[in-house]
């Protein structure tokens, strides 16, 4: 076993552990966000009409809302203690800063979410209908907030404002927090989870939907359901988008590197063309491309002919600025994550103006084209949340902290058994959870709504 | 502006007093969850007794669990070395807490969601052991805070996992399951309705006795070796005896039935306990088995003043709010959960 590790570094186990249930943390956490706002936004409708079939989707949406979040909470209790765990000396390092929106996020966001969603979960009959439905707002802003403060403490590891370094005791202090929470990188990055988050939900209530249309279960709930998820899948996508491409331009000023490696650029050039794919190596040798002309200028300056740094160029910057070593992050990642995430984000806009336009002619329950492709899309937003994370986090290597401390002076100084031992336990825990919870879900969302009309399902005493 | 007028000592001291007030909060609260999780098998004989015993925390676990979250990151904001050396240094314990949290917060969401004898006997074995594994745990963990572990110079972990688990720690860890343990079966003897509350208080007046006994047994052995640990920690007299008399009354209370003071007298003697445990640890956080010059103190571990001063601000505003709406959260579930059809079904009318 010891000659077995001595080749794994406590370093490459702790990035494996890390990754690994930080995306598994967040496949969950978009549905929570995008599926809370959406069952709030349907018990409104069922509030306000007094229709059934809005009542009957609240409660069809709500059930699998709530197995969702289960494994989003879980997941994220080990989050919050793996700092501390694996990178030991980047908490001591970050601690005065990092540590504050996440004691924040704890008191603020988490205690709401758990609080309402338990009034929602068993208030059914002991509130008013008033404050049920306020409830299940309430957690919804809960899971608003909680991204909130997680993304600024993310953002401010991407682009550090507001702090001093304390050379004495090797620690960056917080000087000014209204700067952390005001940090132009969290702002864009926090609009575009939103929406992306939005667009998870959105879209995954539309493809449940259309499985159900298409089948002609429950036809006025549904038919409800699958059009507000139209109309949000349309609002967010636009907005993912328009903020993701604001994001570019910002990265374009504030880490060079990762713009010029998800292009895989390798020298400085104007009127610079992206390419949709590459067939070959990305060393700049490629065997086949296809390529449009300026867009990539246009990307990341909005200028036809602007200047888009380099790979080669922005190492030396950094090599001199920072002292020698390689600052080059693994390329294919990058270009490849980034070309996914955009792909799927205007796939998904498709999938929303198609639907809109099938509203409109009045045809939507016949195009069974359009509602089997639905269904398969449920997938999207999942991978494209997962390599939006992934682009952002590899694409920021070799640090942890940007400028500040590399991930290699950050990870715990501890033997490699224990972390190899997590990673292995947290791997076989995980793999075990999404087999269970994604059969349920699958199970529960091929249910045709359990209620008949008109008759809802007595509330049991016990719910548990 | 009462906060800025603190000495910087004063604020770092009041971090670790919140720090330890939201201890408190966790293991009063989830200390319960964790004995109903624990008491399930005992208390039920058919599945929906089992459904009455859980229904009683359904809708609070998460928000009780969340004092632990706050805590966690109230921790690496206040005292980031505090955070990292301890999550660092009780690794593979720390694992299997998270590992037993994680299974036991699958269950209560999962077990109801298929009618299936088999899954819900797996999702009931997980609310066991996850509920009874971090009961022992916490008590090691806080045991081994003020025995004290190897920490070297510059709060490098020297130690391995078997020096976590030495016979005063494991004291500790039996004296808070225990503690839990009885903890629950006072809230269940409030909180169910019908043979669950029946049993419940018959079982916590059986395990008052022997709560009792181990809990004496921590505190002595704690008390004795005070002197001789490597450190200066407070040791106040009153409040242990006050934690083992509430202890003391639990058996009377639970046989006459006054459930409320029975729950009342285990909560105390939870509060007593950990605020021992705490004030003996003051002024450090972590005690150094080696040599008290790597004790890590409050002083050498503690953020900067600016961070503090925020992050009171932020408590201060929000804290109160936190407290009156989990309150309120408790005020609407205040019925005894009974079975359905059985005595007591009559609906209080809706609040709010
Ligand atoms: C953009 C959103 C987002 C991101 C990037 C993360 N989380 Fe998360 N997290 C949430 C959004 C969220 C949420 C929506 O609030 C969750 C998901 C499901 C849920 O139940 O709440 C949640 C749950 C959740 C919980 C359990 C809360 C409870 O018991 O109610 C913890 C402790 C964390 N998270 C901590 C983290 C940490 C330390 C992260 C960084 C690595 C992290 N999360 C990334
Ligand atoms: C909002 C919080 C965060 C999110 C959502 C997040 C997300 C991610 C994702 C998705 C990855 C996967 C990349 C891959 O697969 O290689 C990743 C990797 C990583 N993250 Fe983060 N992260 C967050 C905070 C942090 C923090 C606080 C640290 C500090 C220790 C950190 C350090 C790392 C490291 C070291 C890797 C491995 C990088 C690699 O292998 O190239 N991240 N993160
Ligand atoms: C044309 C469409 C899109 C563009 C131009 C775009 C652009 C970007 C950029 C530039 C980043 C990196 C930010 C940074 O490293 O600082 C990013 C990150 C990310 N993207 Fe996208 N994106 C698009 C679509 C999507 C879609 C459809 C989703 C999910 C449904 C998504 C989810 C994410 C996530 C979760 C991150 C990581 C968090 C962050 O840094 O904001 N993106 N995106």
């Amino acid at each position: 076993m010891n000659a077995l590790l001595a080749g794994i570094s406590t370093l490459s186990l702790a990035r494996w552990q890390f990754a690994v249930t930080t995306v598994f943390h967040f496949l969950f956490v978009p549905l929570t966000i995008g599926l809370g706002l959406l069952v709030a936004v349907l018990q409104t409708a069922a509030y306000r009409t007094k229709d059934d079939a809005y009542e009957r989707a609240t409660r069809f949406f709500g059930k699998l809302f709530l197995v969702n979040f289960a494994i989003g909470v879980v997941t994220g209790i080990v989050q919050e203690f793996q700092f501390g765990m694996d990178w030991s000396r980047y908490s001591v390092f970050v601690g005065n800063i990092f540590g504050a929106p996440l004691a924040i996020e704890g008191l603020l966001a988490f205690f709401m979410e758990s609080t309402f969603l338990g009034v929602w979960i068993f208030g059914r009959g002991r509130v008013s209908n008033r404050v049920h439905l306020a409830s299940i707002w309430l957690a919804s802003l809960g899971t608003i907030l909680s991204a909130a403060f997680i993304v600024a403490a993310n953002s401010w590891m991407q682009h550090p404002v507001g702090y001093v370094i304390d050379s004495a005791n090797h620690q960056a202090v917080m000087n000014n927090f209204w700067a952390v929470m005001t940090n132009s990188t969290f702002l864009l990055a926090y609009g575009h989870v939103l929406f992306s988050a939005f667009l998870t939900g959105s879209v995954f209530m539309l493809a449940v939907s259309a499985w159900h249309v298409r089948r002609a279960h429950d036809a006025a709930a549904f038919a409800k359901s699958i059009r507000i998820a139209i109309v949000v899948t349309m609002i967010a996508s636009v907005g993912t988008i328009f903020l993701g491409d604001s994001q570019a331009k910002q990265m374009e000023v504030q880490q060079p590197m990762k713009m010029a490696a998800a292009e895989a650029l390798y020298t400085t050039s104007s009127g610079a063309s992206f390419s949709l794919l590459t067939i070959g190596d990305l060393a700049g040798n490629p065997v086949f491309q296809v390529r449009v002309p300026h867009i990539l200028s246009v990307l990341a300056t909005n200028t036809w002919n602007g200047k888009v740094d380099g790979i080669n160029n922005v190492q030396a910057a950094a090599a001199k600025k920072y002292g020698a070593g390689s600052y080059i992050p693994v390329i294919w990642i990058l270009y490849w994550s980034f070309r996914v995430m955009v792909g799927l984000g205007f796939l998904l806009l498709a999938l929303g103006a198609v639907g809109l336009w099938l509203m409109k002619k009045r045809r939507l329950e016949k195009s069974h084209l359009y509602l089997r492709f639905a269904t398969w899309m449920a997938l999207a937003p999942f991978v494209a949340n997962s390599v939006g994370w992934i682009f952002t986090e590899v694409g920021r290597q070799p640090w942890v902290v940007y400028g500040l401390l590399k991930t290699s002076n950050a990870v715990t100084l501890i033997a490699p058994g224990y972390v190899a031992a997590s990673f292995i336990g947290f791997t076989a825990i995980y793999t075990l959870l999404a087999i269970v919870e994604i059969g349920l879900l699958i199970r529960l969302a091929r249910v045709p709504t359990p209620l008949s009309e008109g008759a809802l399902e007595p509330e049991p005493e016990l719910i548990y | 502006m009462l906060l800025l007028a603190l000495a910087p000592s004063g604020l770092e001291k009041l971090w670790f007093a919140l720090i330890g007030v939201l201890w408190l909060g966790y293991f009063f609260l989830e200390g319960f969850d964790f004995g109903v999780g624990i008491l399930v098998p005992f208390v039920s004989r058919d599945d929906t007794d089992r459904r009455v015993a859980i229904n009683t925390i359904g809708p609070v676990w998460d928000g009780n669990e969340v004092w632990l979250l706050t805590a966690g990151g109230a921790t690496f904001a206040a005292f980031p070395l505090w955070y990292a050396t301890v999550f660092s240094g009780f690794y593979l314990a720390l694992l299997v807490v998270l590992a037993a949290l994680i299974f036991r917060g699958m269950a209560f969401e999962m077990r109801h969601r298929r009618d299936d004898d088999a899954w819900r006997r797996w999702w009931d074995r997980a609310l066991f052991w996850g509920s009874a594994v971090p009961a022992l745990l916490w008590g090691v963990a806080f045991a081994d805070f003020v025995h004290g572990v190897p920490v070297g110079a510059n709060a490098t972990w020297t130690g391995t996992f078997f020096d976590l688990v030495k016979p005063y720690a494991l004291v500790g860890g039996l004296a808070t399951l225990t503690l839990f343990a009885l903890h629950g079966a006072t809230y269940l003897g409030l909180k169910a309705e019908g043979d669950v509350r029946e049993r419940a208080s018959a079982l916590a007046a059986r395990l008052a006795p022997l709560t009792f006994v181990v809990v004496t047994a921590f505190l002595t052995w704690t008390y004795l070796s005070a002197r001789s640990m490597h450190h200066e920690g407070l040791v106040p007299p009153l409040l242990p005896i006050l934690g083992l008399g509430a202890l003391a009354a639990v058996t009377w209370l639970a046989r006459e039935r006054l459930e409320g003071w029975a729950f009342v007298a285990t909560a105390v003697s939870i509060v007593a306990l950990f605020t021992t445990l705490l004030l003996n640890l003051y002024p450090n956080v972590l005690v150094s088995s080696i040599s008290p010059a790597y004790n890590i103190t409050i002083v050498g571990s503690a953020s900067h003043p600016y961070t503090l001063t925020v992050m009171s601000w932020v408590a201060l505003i929000f804290t109160p709010l936190v407290l009156a709406y989990q309150s309120w959260s408790y005020w609407i579930f205040r019925r005894r959960v009974h079975r359905p059809g059985e005595a007591g079904a009559t609906h209080a009318s809706p609040v709010g």
